[in-house]
């Protein structure tokens, strides 16, 4: 057994960092250096800088514009951006759709869909939840019925469309067949953001920032080579997508640099004149969710090991959401405390907390999401007591 | 990065999976509450003719040459039925200082015997006032024309009733609290001036209050040198923690187990209670906090023959402090769903839920680690880490 990264796989991180910081423009540098938020537009402007590379898609296959990395080369990029604070890439192209694609589309829509993604020149969103179907995804309403031509005709609303305000596309389950189990009447269509009839609205988060969208389609026409492999199968593609990259979702890199900011911040922080990191009480604190991080990096790392040698993933890539974005959120509530007054208000004027405080009261709020979206954490238990225990159902 | 056993680690696992079945199942156990020490010399012969106890020793002792990742592999099998034999004691505690401190007469005389399994060990380091600090010792050794003699009290001594030999902890200089001055001796239960009294734990496992009255050895039964046991010590404790997330991560999989198995046997309201599903959540809880032990018990298991003894400070200290959170919930939640007969002897699960209490007590207990973690220079290092700056 053996813990450590290969000597070459120690040069591929070195060489990741060094490309990094060759590529990375100074603006978005600065801000990643205060751990500050990015615009849209700074994060498509790193997308195409990343793409200059090549590394825009390190998921995908060499075939389609991936850098044909391996499992643990791809970890370990992903946990550098994250550890350097980069802006993330939106996942909904380069992490869902594109490999949907990929795996159950046409040659003519790989053509089509993927160098856009590949390159950030067209922007994704994910037309999954509705206003009444949420943890139950499978009663979706949103209808495609099929005109005289084999087109289809979209009617319903979608809810929690992250960037729908930018996105050019949308990739939705839809339903085609009320007639049957609820599962077995789902399609999966991709659609045009522009359409007649699709209209995309922001949600004010709690976090004070416009992420989500509700979007609604009233007789969007959409043609029928926007469909993604059989009729009534969508079910199945999204959930064969579920499995993808099950070694990315722990997000230990985004919690190393949180308590990073979390240490960086307590030094910066006087008490009674004496540097807050000095405290016992919160240096244990600190200690106690940094050694939390540890336990799952380490659970991170077996489930890696496993997936570099082809294994399905085990029982211990399934706590990696679950417990990852807890910590997520954990880290946040740690950085709020560490701010102490500082954290009462939000989007101040310049020079009213230090520039490392300043994304921090919002992400707070909108960091409550990472246990409800992708499947929320109760849902995740379920999975787990029926699918790895097998305790009975009710 | 590779967590796979290799086909030697399996067949390993198996053969101490099917010893555990039949030569001591958890029942045993409750047995040994009437053997004078315990557990017993016949079982520990065995594990020492299987090679077992050398496993992570080199072959120049009479080891096998494996690494201590092997050693946690059996303590993990032998953790899933709670075998008391003083592995703990005898091969982590005891064994660590003589192979890192003994001279080459002291090895073949004491630890080759017990890798062998016909004598066992202990280590005396616990006093009325240590709680976890190695070098918190008020027992003395002085010098003598051609050795020393000690005087004083220890406490806690797991497997003190049962070793053929103990090696004490003992100050040759220095105050009670100086991190100096602190040496380590053999000493041999028999010796004029040493009493020693069995303590039945809550575990069922027995331990001993140790006193010396002016017990005399040679300069050939001090271990290391002189007043410089403090590293020694350090190094034996890291080894027991690890041996005890080792142990408990064994713990956590036979509760998990045992509780699923009641939950899905179990009816209440006309139903069986693992339908419910707070309990459901409530077993999830207990298998995310196993697959953590699990995780980090490999790590220390790896890192403890680090050669920089703060990064094997840090693996161990996050395990152990993982064990006291992670190993404490399952084996509470597992008594708490078994309802009534969870807090019965005669249940199975209150053995885990005691033998888990102690683990988390010794060498270290939460608080303990979680303040070492802190205080090391890993912990502000991290303050100056950032890939893509400069």
């Amino acid at each position: 057994m053996d813990m450590s990264f290969t000597p070459e796989q120690i040069a591929f991180r070195d060489e990741v960092r060094k490309g990094l910081r060759e590529i990375m423009p100074e603006r978005i540098r600065k801000k990643a250096e205060l751990d500050q938020s990015f615009e849209n537009e700074e994060v498509m402007e790193w997308h195409k800088a990343l793409h200059t590379k090549g590394w825009s898609v390190p998921n995908w296959p060499k075939e389609h514009g991936g850098p044909g990395w391996d499992a643990t080369q791809r970890f370990i990029f992903s946990e550098q951006l994250e550890l350097g604070g980069a802006p993330a890439l939106s996942p909904f192209g380069v992490s869902m759709v594109g490999p949907l694609i990929i795996q159950f589309g046409n040659d003519e829509q790989k053509k089509r869909f993927l160098p856009d993604i590949a390159a950030g020149t067209k922007v994704w969103c994910q037309g999954y939840s509705e206003p009444n179907s949420g943890s139950d995804l499978a009663s979706l309403k949103t209808t495609a019925e099929k005109d005289s031509d084999g087109n289809y005709i979209v009617n319903g609303q979608k809810t929690w469309t992250t960037y729908a305000q930018y996105a050019d596309w949308i990739f939705c389950l839809v339903r085609t067949n009320s007639q049957v189990k609820k599962q077995a009447g789902i399609s999966f269509l991709l659609i045009d953001m522009k359409t007649d009839g699709v209209t995309a609205k922001p949600f004010l988060t709690s976090g004070n920032t416009y992420a989500f969208c509700e979007t609604w389609f009233e007789n969007a026409k959409v043609p029928k080579e926007n469909l993604i492999g059989e009729e009534n199968m969508g079910w199945t593609y999204a959930k064969a997508l579920l499995g993808h990259e099950r070694t990315m979702v722990a997000g230990v890199g985004i919690s190393g640099r949180m308590l990073l900011r979390i240490k960086r911040m307590a030094k910066n922080t006087l008490r009674d004149g004496r540097p807050l990191l000095e405290d016992p009480t919160l240096r244990a604190k600190i200690a106690r969710l940094e050694i939390k991080l540890e336990g799952l990096r380490m659970a991170n790392y077996r489930a890696l090991a496993g997936a570099q040698l082809g294994h399905a993933p085990g029982p211990e890539s399934s706590i990696l959401k679950l417990r990852g974005t807890e910590i997520q959120q954990e880290c946040h509530d740690l950085a709020m405390e560490v701010m102490g007054h500082n954290s009462l208000s939000w989007f101040n004027e310049p020079g009213t907390v230090p520039p490392r405080q300043e994304a921090i009261p919002s992400n707070f709020n909108y960091v409550r999401a990472a246990t409800i979206y992708a499947g929320s954490n109760e849902i995740q238990k379920n999975i787990i007591s029926k699918l790895i225990l097998g305790l009975p159902n009710g | 990065m590779d967590f796979e056993l290799s086909d030697d680690q399996k067949m390993l696992v198996d053969t101490v999976q099917s010893f555990c079945k039949k030569e001591s199942p958890t029942e045993r156990l409750r047995k040994m509450r009437e053997n004078p020490i315990g557990w017993e010399k016949k079982i520990w012969q065995q594990m020492g003719e299987l090679g077992w106890l050398g496993v992570a020793f080199p072959e120049d002792v009479g080891g096998l040459g494996g690494s201590f990742v092997d050693a946690g592999l059996i303590i993990e099998q032998l953790g899933t039925t709670l075998v008391p034999e003083p592995f703990i004691p005898s091969v982590a505690l005891a064994g660590s200082i003589l192979q890192a401190g003994g001279t080459v007469a002291q090895k073949e005389q004491f630890l080759t015997p017990m890798l062998e399994g016909s004598e066992s060990l202990a280590v005396a380091y616990l006093e009325a006032q240590s709680r976890h600090t190695v070098t918190d010792v008020q027992t003395r050794a002085e010098k003598t024309g051609n050795g020393y003699k000690l005087t004083g009290k220890k406490r806690w001594v797991l497997n003190g009733q049962g070793a053929d030999h103990i090696v004490v902890s003992a100050r040759t200089g220095g105050e009670t609290r100086d991190t100096d001055g602190v040496s380590l001796f053999v000493i041999d239960p028999g010796m004029k001036g040493v009493s020693v009294n069995t303590v039945t734990c809550m575990d069922s496992h027995k331990a001993a209050m140790v006193e010396f009255d002016g017990v005399e050895v040679g300069e050939d039964r001090l271990v290391g040198q002189e007043g410089q046991a403090r590293s020694l010590l350090e190094l034996s404790l890291d080894y027991g923690a690890t041996a005890a997330c080792a142990e408990g991560a064994g713990i956590m999989q036979a509760v998990l187990s045992m509780t699923r198995n009641y939950l899905t046997e179990r009816e209440q309201f006309g139903a069986k209670i693992g339908t419910f599903q707070a309990l459901q959540h409530r077993c999830v809880d207990m298998f995310v906090e196993t697959e953590l032990g699990k995780s980090t018990a490999t790590m220390a298991m790896i890192k403890i023959a680090a050669k920089d003894a703060n990064e094997r400070k840090r693996a161990v200290s996050a395990a152990k402090s993982q064990l006291g959170t992670g190993g404490g919930f399952v084996t509470r939640q597992g008594v708490q769903l078994h309802g009534g007969i969870g807090v019965t002897d005669e249940h199975d699960v209150g053995l885990y839920f005691k033998r888990m209490h102690i683990l988390s007590a010794l060498f270290g207990d939460e608080e303990f680690h979680v303040a070492r973690f802190a205080s090391l220079p890993s912990f502000e290092e991290h303050v100056a880490t950032d890939p893509l700056a400069g």
